[in-house]
C-alpha cells in the first residue's frame, strides 16, 4: 500500500486521527451547531407557536415574494447561462476571456452594492426617476426591483458551471449532428442538452439556493414593507429585531429544510455529473 | 470582431448578442450607471466623503476581518479538504455535504443563527464569557460570522487538485529519500498553491462584501463594529445617496485593488 510508504503506520494513524478528530471539531463547531439552534429556537415554545409563526399572513406573503422572485430570476438566468456557455465554448473570438470575466462580476461585488446600483437607476433620485414617477411605474421598493436585485446576484451561477463543462466536451458531437441533417434546434435539443442536463441542473441548484436566501441586496430595494415587499430572509430580519426570536427562528426553519433540500439536490446532480 | 467560427455549428450571433444584451441589462449598465453617478461629485468632495472617520473604520474593519476570516478559512478548509480527500472514516460523506451549507444557507439564517450561538447566555457564548471572552458586538464575532460564510470557497477549490495529484509523485519523492516535512513543502505545497491562492481570494472577496450574516452579530456601532455595506445601507436610509455611492465606488475599487495584487503574487508564484 502507498500510505505506508510515507511513515511508520503508527505515526501516520495517530497524525491521521489527530486531523479527523481536528476535522470533526470544526464540523460540529461551525456547520452542526448554527443548524442546532435554528431548530432548537423555533420549537422552543412548542410546535403551536412554530405553525402560528409559519402560517401568519405576513410570512406567507413573505414566502409568496421569495418564491416569485426565485420562479422569474432563475429561468431567466438559465437562459443567459446556456446561451453564454454555448458562445463561449462553441466558438473562438476575441474578447472571450474578457466576456467570462464580466460574467463573474456580480461574484465580486457586494450584493449592498447590487441593490445600490439599482437604486441609483430607478429610485426617486435616480436617473429614471422622474421618468418612472410620471408613468406610475413602481420598481425600487416593489417586486421588480426585488426580481432585479436577485437577477444581479444570480446571474453567474449558472453560465459558471455550464462553460467548463461544455468547454470540455467541445464541438464535435454537434458537428456531427449538423453533418447529419438536423437543424440547429434538433441539434440543440437532442445532443447538447442531454450532454449538459446534470450540469446544468447543479447550476440550477446552486442558482436557486442563492436566490432564495439574498438578504443585502434585496434588503436595499425592497422598502421593508411588511406583508407586501417582504422575501422571507427580510420577514426574518424583521421577526428578530423585534425580539421575536421564537417567530424568527421558525420561519428561519423554513428556509433551512429549503436550504438542506437544495444540499441534497446537489449531492444528486453532482454525483450524476462525476460519472 | 476577428473570429474564427465553425461553419457548421450555427447561433453565434444569436447567443453571443443575447448574452452581451443581457449582460449589458443587469449587471454591465446598472454598474456603470453608479460611476456615472459618482462622478457628479469633484475630487475633494468625494476624497471628504470617504475620509471621515467613521468610513475609515468601517474600511479597515470591513477589509481586516474578511482578511483574517479568509486566511483563518485557508487553513481549516486545508484541513478539511485534506481529511476528506486522504482518509476514510465514518461520517466522512455527511462532512462533504454539509461543507456547502454556508453556500445554501440564507445569511440572515446564518446571521441570526451565529448570533444567537455565541450571545452571552448562548450554546457557545456562554463557555466565551466563562473565559471572560466576548464575541457578540465585536469585531471577534464579526470574524467568526465571516469564517462560517466562506468556509466552502478554500475546500471546494484545493478539493479537486488534491484529489487529482497522484500518489507516485509522493512515492517517488519518498523513494527518493524525502521525509513526510520535505513532501510536504516540495510536492504538495507547490501543487496545492494555486489552488490555494484561488480558494483564498474567493473567499476574501465574499468576506468584504458581506452583509447578512455579519449585522446581526456585529452590533453594527460606528467606528467600531459597523461594516461598509452596513455603512452604505445607512447612508441609504438617510436619503444620501451621494454619499453612499461614494463609498460603494471606494469599497468597489480597494478590492479591485485587493485582487489584482494577489492575482499578480498568483502569477509570481506559478513562475517560481
Amino acid at each position: 500500500m502507498s500510505t505506508l510508504v510515507l511513515s511508520t503506520t503508527r505515526q501516520r494513524n495517530l497524525g491521521a486521527l489527530t486531523l479527523i478528530g481536528c476535522a470533526w471539531l470544526v464540523f460540529v463547531l461551525f456547520l452542526v451547531l448554527p443548524l442546532y439552534v435554528v431548530l432548537s429556537e423555533a420549537i422552543q415554545q412548542g410546535y403551536a407557536s412554530f405553525f402560528t409563526a409559519v402560517l401568519e399572513p405576513d410570512a406567507i406573503a413573505a414566502l409568496k415574494l421569495t418564491l416569485i422572485a426565485v420562479g422569474i430570476s432563475v429561468p431567466l438566468n438559465v437562459m443567459f447561462g446556456v446561451a453564454a456557455a454555448w458562445c463561449v465554448s462553441k466558438y473562438e473570438f476575441r474578447g472571450k476571456s474578457l466576456l467570462v470575466t464580466l460574467i463573474d462580476l456580480p461574484f465580486s461585488v457586494s450584493p449592498i452594492i447590487a441593490g445600490l446600483v439599482y437604486i441609483l437607476l430607478f429610485g426617486a433620485q435616480g436617473f429614471f426617476g422622474d421618468w418612472l414617477a410620471e408613468h406610475d411605474i413602481q420598481i425600487i421598493f416593489a417586486i421588480p426591483g426585488i426580481v432585479l436585485a436577485t437577477l444581479f446576484v444570480t446571474v453567474p451561477f449558472v453560465a459558471r458551471e455550464l462553460i467548463p463543462l461544455m468547454q470540455q466536451q467541445g464541438t464535435q458531437e454537434e458537428e456531427a449532428a449538423r453533418l447529419l441533417g438536423a437543424s440547429g434546434w434538433q441539434m440543440f435539443w437532442h445532443v447538447t442538452l442531454p450532454n449538459i442536463r446534470w450540469g446544468l441542473t447543479y447550476g440550477v441548484v446552486l442558482c436557486t439556493a442563492r436566490a432564495l436566501g439574498e438578504f443585502g441586496a434585496v434588503s436595499v430595494v425592497s422598502g421593508h414593507i411588511r406583508g407586501f415587499t417582504n422575501t422571507l430572509p427580510l420577514h426574518v430580519e424583521i421577526l428578530y429585531n423585534e425580539y421575536n426570536h421564537v417567530a424568527a427562528f421558525s420561519v428561519a426553519t423554513i428556509l433551512l429544510v429549503m436550504a438542506l433540500l437544495m444540499l441534497i439536490l446537489k449531492q444528486w446532480a453532482q454525483e450524476r455529473l462525476e460519472k | 470582431m476577428a473570429r474564427s467560427v465553425s461553419p457548421v455549428i450555427p447561433g453565434f450571433n444569436l447567443t453571443l448578442g443575447y448574452t452581451l444584451v443581457y449582460l449589458s441589462l443587469i449587471v454591465l449598465i446598472p454598474l456603470a450607471g453608479m460611476l456615472v453617478y459618482a462622478a457628479q461629485l469633484s475630487w475633494q468632495d468625494f476624497y471628504r466623503i470617504i475620509s471621515t472617520p467613521q468610513v475609515v473604520s468601517a474600511l479597515k474593519l470591513s477589509f481586516g476581518a474578511a482578511l483574517v476570516a479568509a486566511l483563518v478559512n485557508g487553513f481549516i478548509g486545508t484541513l478539511l479538504a485534506w481529511v476528506i480527500v486522504r482518509y476514510r472514516f465514518p461520517g466522512r460523506k455527511i462532512i462533504d455535504a454539509l461543507i456547502d451549507l454556508p453556500f445554501a444557507l440564507p445569511t440572515a439564517v446564518a446571521g441570526i443563527a451565529l448570533t444567537t450561538l455565541y450571545a452571552p447566555k448562548g450554546l457557545l457564548g456562554q463557555y466565551a464569557s466563562d473565559l471572560g471572552i466576548k464575541v457578540a458586538f465585536t469585531p471577534f464575532g464579526i470574524v467568526l460570522a465571516l469564517t462560517f460564510v466562506t468556509l466552502p470557497f478554500v475546500v471546494r477549490t484545493i478539493q479537486p487538485v488534491l484529489e487529482d495529484i497522484p500518489r507516485e509523485l509522493e512515492e517517488a519523492a519518498t523513494c527518493l529519500g524525502a521525509n513526510s516535512f520535505q513532501v510536504l513543502c516540495h510536492v504538495l505545497i507547490p501543487a496545492l498553491l494555486p489552488a490555494w491562492l484561488t480558494g483564498f481570494t474567493l473567499a476574501f472577496a465574499r468576506a468584504v462584501g458581506e452583509y447578512g450574516s455579519v449585522i446581526f452579530i456585529a452590533g453594527n456601532m460606528p467606528g467600531k463594529t459597523e461594516i461598509l455595506p452596513f455603512l452604505i445601507m445607512v447612508k441609504l436610509d438617510q436619503y444620501d445617496y451621494l454619499g453612499a455611492t461614494a463609498i460603494g465606488v471606494m469599497m468597489l475599487v480597494v478590492s479591485f485593488v485587493f485582487l489584482l495584487l494577489i492575482n499578480l503574487l498568483q502569477r509570481y508564484l506559478i513562475k517560481h
